[in-house]
């Protein structure tokens, strides 16, 4: 902020508008605090719902945050890598023998086959998007990479409908379901391998951005992109790398996401992606350690809204955290607002 | 030489006013309704989507059904044509299958759809275009209220919910049930308010009534809630793709009762996914093989078995039926005229059909009984049957 902007005083709105929204957030959260003390193992198992579910939302979001942070794009076909991830994860279950209607014969081994086809393939397909749909747009004005992402998002769909069908699919259990209790809060195996990897995921990303040369890059790109070209930097690659990063991430989403939650069609990719969307904005978008915190977030207001409210308003209020964010602090939790982006 | 320009205007408009007459023609050609020889029959259910399973099932059964009455010759003297269309299990695609049904294959009834919620927006176009509706098994009451050109073949919801109630009672001694109920589906609104009804009526509490979407995958939230007023059973009245999920997640946050739910359990997806999630579970459902004890549906079973290789379940075995109903009725008009088809089949009486023998009643509707499946690790197990 300039001397001279910090000077003028603020406009009015810019003063109530965050009272207002605490004033219309507190009913809800006494709400959330009265179901808490009633029964707190409830309140206990919700969070440790909350916070798996949000583990892939970060997953998803950190693919978005990645993207924006190089080239200024909202990536909206990156709900669809994600799809593609879960259905790479079934055709690779199905390679070993392990389909939805099959018993037994599950092993770590074939979990983590899945995860590295997932990956890659959402990988490949990530940097097919890139290569194909947007450098041909980098330079055009703000708005058509935008359209050709939204093109691209229903390309993706459809195809898959012709591919995959319609009909959804259960997904394989490569991994066996169990219940695991913490206490008196039980929980299936599946939910906590979810955080886990998740957070396996986060800190690998974290190390390749910060301290790898081609995080470097993608920093430097980040910062300026005809900068970083001058100075030598492959642009065209590290792009690509982020492009093929991001959706890696997605796919291992879509195999954590299908884990849990076994029904995947083509649109299964859509809420889940714009859930993470609106994480990636409420953590402050391009900002990595922002994506994760507001994964993580939104997974928790998701899992506490519809416990305690109502389940059908439960993405209501997840997508007025949207409009509340951009209202009120657009730059998000962790951004700042001269943005050090990736 | 260059063509005058006044002429080469005119050129160009004869061009344009012939490609214009050209697609006229076209389009009034495809709306026109196809002549086809024979009698035309539409069949618009769910052949993909989250309830595929219904709309295959639906289709075999009146396939068969086709299959039967057209080798003994048709009726009328004419062959029979079955039409289907897809639904995807959405209702704005439900109405304009209806629509194609009834304007471009120029079907004079209609059988379909399974899912009320469907069933509620076709009728009205049946309605509206005066092309009499069978729904093979839509259960709510207000499907068949939509008018006086819709029809069922099948029980509905305030006897089903009944029957599961009055089970949940006296045979598995329960007193505390939670309900969980799929919102976007009408099927699902009526069948819980109508368990919730007969439940307290004999006796029992409903502990929590919680809701979620079709469509959702995740129900941990709503479950944890239910789970805190420890249900003996938890009654849910949604379709199977969703049941096995919903089961799936309450399994694994401990949850050891029983999950009650009604004829949406129907189809051989709900024990795909491996585990025993659902095992020892009921449904109340219109037909069971093991039940079938009237000649016409052991012969149906047999028929359906060498022409399906599996077994049929309730669905095949009311879009059987719906059929049925339907071949009366065009006997008794004497006429394929879709306003002479709905007066026979407002007076059908005692067809003998798979399920039962139909009669339709001043509502429109079927009076018949219900079976209880219980779920095994390799489809369902006749449980009873329940009489009205």
């Amino acid at each position: 902020m300039t001397a001279a902007a910090a000077a003028r005083p603020r406009p009015l709105s810019e003063r109530v508008l965050p009272a207002v929204v605490a004033l219309l957030a507190l009913p809800p959260a006494l709400m959330v605090l009265k179901g808490a003390i009633a029964n707190p193992v409830t309140f206990a198992r919700n969070l440790v719902e909350g916070v798996s579910l949000g583990g892939v939302y970060a997953l998803v979001a950190l693919g978005y945050t990645m993207v924006y942070g190089v080239l200024g794009l909202i990536n909206f076909a990156h709900s669809d890598v994600f799809m593609v991830g879960a259905y790479a994860g079934i055709y690779a279950a199905a390679w070993f023998g392990v389909t939805a209607t099959s018993a037994g014969q599950s092993s770590p081994g074939i979990a983590l086959a899945c995860f590295a086809a997932a990956m890659i393939a959402c990988a490949v397909l990530g940097m097919f998007v890139e290569r194909f749909a947007y450098r041909p747009v980098r330079n055009a004005p703000k708005l058509t990479p935008l359209v050709t992402a939204i093109g691209v998002s229903m390309l993706i769909q459809n195809v898959s409908m012709l591919v995959f069908s319609s009909t959804p699919r259960g997904f394989p259990p490569v991994i066996r379901s169990s219940t695991v209790s913490l206490g008196p809060v039980a929980v299936t195996n599946i939910k906590l391998m979810n955080l886990g990897a998740a957070l396996a995921l986060m800190v690998a990303l974290t190390f390749l951005v910060q301290r790898t040369r081609v995080g470097r890059a993608m920093r430097a790109i980040s910062t300026n992109l005809d900068a970083a070209r001058l100075m030598g930097v492959h642009t065209d690659r590290v792009i690509a790398i982020t492009f093929g990063l991001g959706s890696a991430l997605a796919g291992a989403g879509g195999i954590l996401f299908g884990l849990d939650q076994p029904k995947i069609d083509p649109l299964s990719g859509v809420q889940p992606g714009l859930k993470a969307f609106v994480a990636a904005v409420l953590g402050g978008i391009g900002n990595i350690p922002g994506a994760m915190l507001g994964g993580l977030l939104i997974g928790m207001v998701e899992q506490l809204a519809s416990a305690y409210l109502s389940s059908s308003f439960a993405p209501a209020i997840v997508f007025s955290i949207l409009v509340v964010v951009l209202l009120v602090r657009p730059q998000g939790l962790l951004g700042r607002v001269t943005r050090e982006k990736v | 030489m260059t063509t005058p320009p006044s002429s080469r205007r005119s050129r160009r408009e004869l061009l344009v006013g012939a490609a214009g007459s050209l697609l006229a023609g076209a389009v009034a050609q495809a709306c026109k309704p196809k002549r086809q020889s024979g009698i035309s029959v539409g069949l618009y259910c769910s052949l993909t989507g989250a309830q595929a399973d219904f709309g295959i099932s639906t289709r075999n059964g009146a396939t068969l059904a086709f299959e039967e009455i057209n080798r003994a010759g048709g009726l009328l003297g004419q062959q029979l044509r079955l039409v289907a269309e897809d639904t995807r299990g959405e209702s704005n695609e439900a109405t304009s299958a209806v629509t194609r049904l009834i304007d471009r294959e120029g079907v004079v009834a209609v059988i379909g759809e399974i899912a009320s919620t469907l069933s509620l927006a076709g009728g009205r176009v049946c309605q509206r275009k005066r092309i009499p509706m069978v729904s093979p098994s839509s259960t709510n009451p207000a499907v068949t209220q939509v008018g006086d050109y819709i029809f069922r073949v099948c029980f509905i919801d305030p006897f089903q919910g009944d029957v599961m109630a009055r089970f949940a009672r006296t045979d598995l001694h329960f007193d505390r049930v939670a309900l969980f109920r799929d919102q976007a589906s009408a099927y699902s609104m009526g069948l819980a308010d109508a368990f919730r009804d007969a439940f307290v009526r004999v006796g029992g509490t409903v502990v929590d009534d919680q809701s979620y979407r079709s469509g959702d995958t995740h129900f941990s939230a709503q479950i944890t809630s239910m789970l805190g007023h420890q249900p003996q059973a938890i009654f849910v009245p949604g379709y199977y793709t969703e049941v096995a999920l919903i089961a799936r997640e309450a399994r694994g946050a401990g949850f050891t009762g029983k999950f009650l739910g009604g004829d949406g359990w129907s189809g051989p997806s709900l024990t795909q996914n491996d585990d025993d999630k659902l095992v020892g579970d009921f449904f109340s459902d219109a037909f069971a093989p093991e039940g079938a004890e009237a000649p016409v549906a052991r012969s149906f079973l047999d028929r359906y078995r060498a022409r399906f290789h599996t077994d049929p379940n309730g669905l095949a075995a009311l879009g059987y039926d719906a059929a049925l109903v339907l071949f009366d009725a065009i006997r008794r008009a004497g006429s394929a005229e879709p306003a002479r088809i709905r007066a026979a089949l407002a007076s059908t009486r005692d067809v003998q059909g798979a399920t039962g023998a139909i009669t339709l009643n001043a509502q429109r509707d079927a009076v018949k009984s219900a079976v209880i499946l219980e779920v095994t690790s390799s489809g369902t197990r006749f449980h009873k049957t329940v009489n009205p």
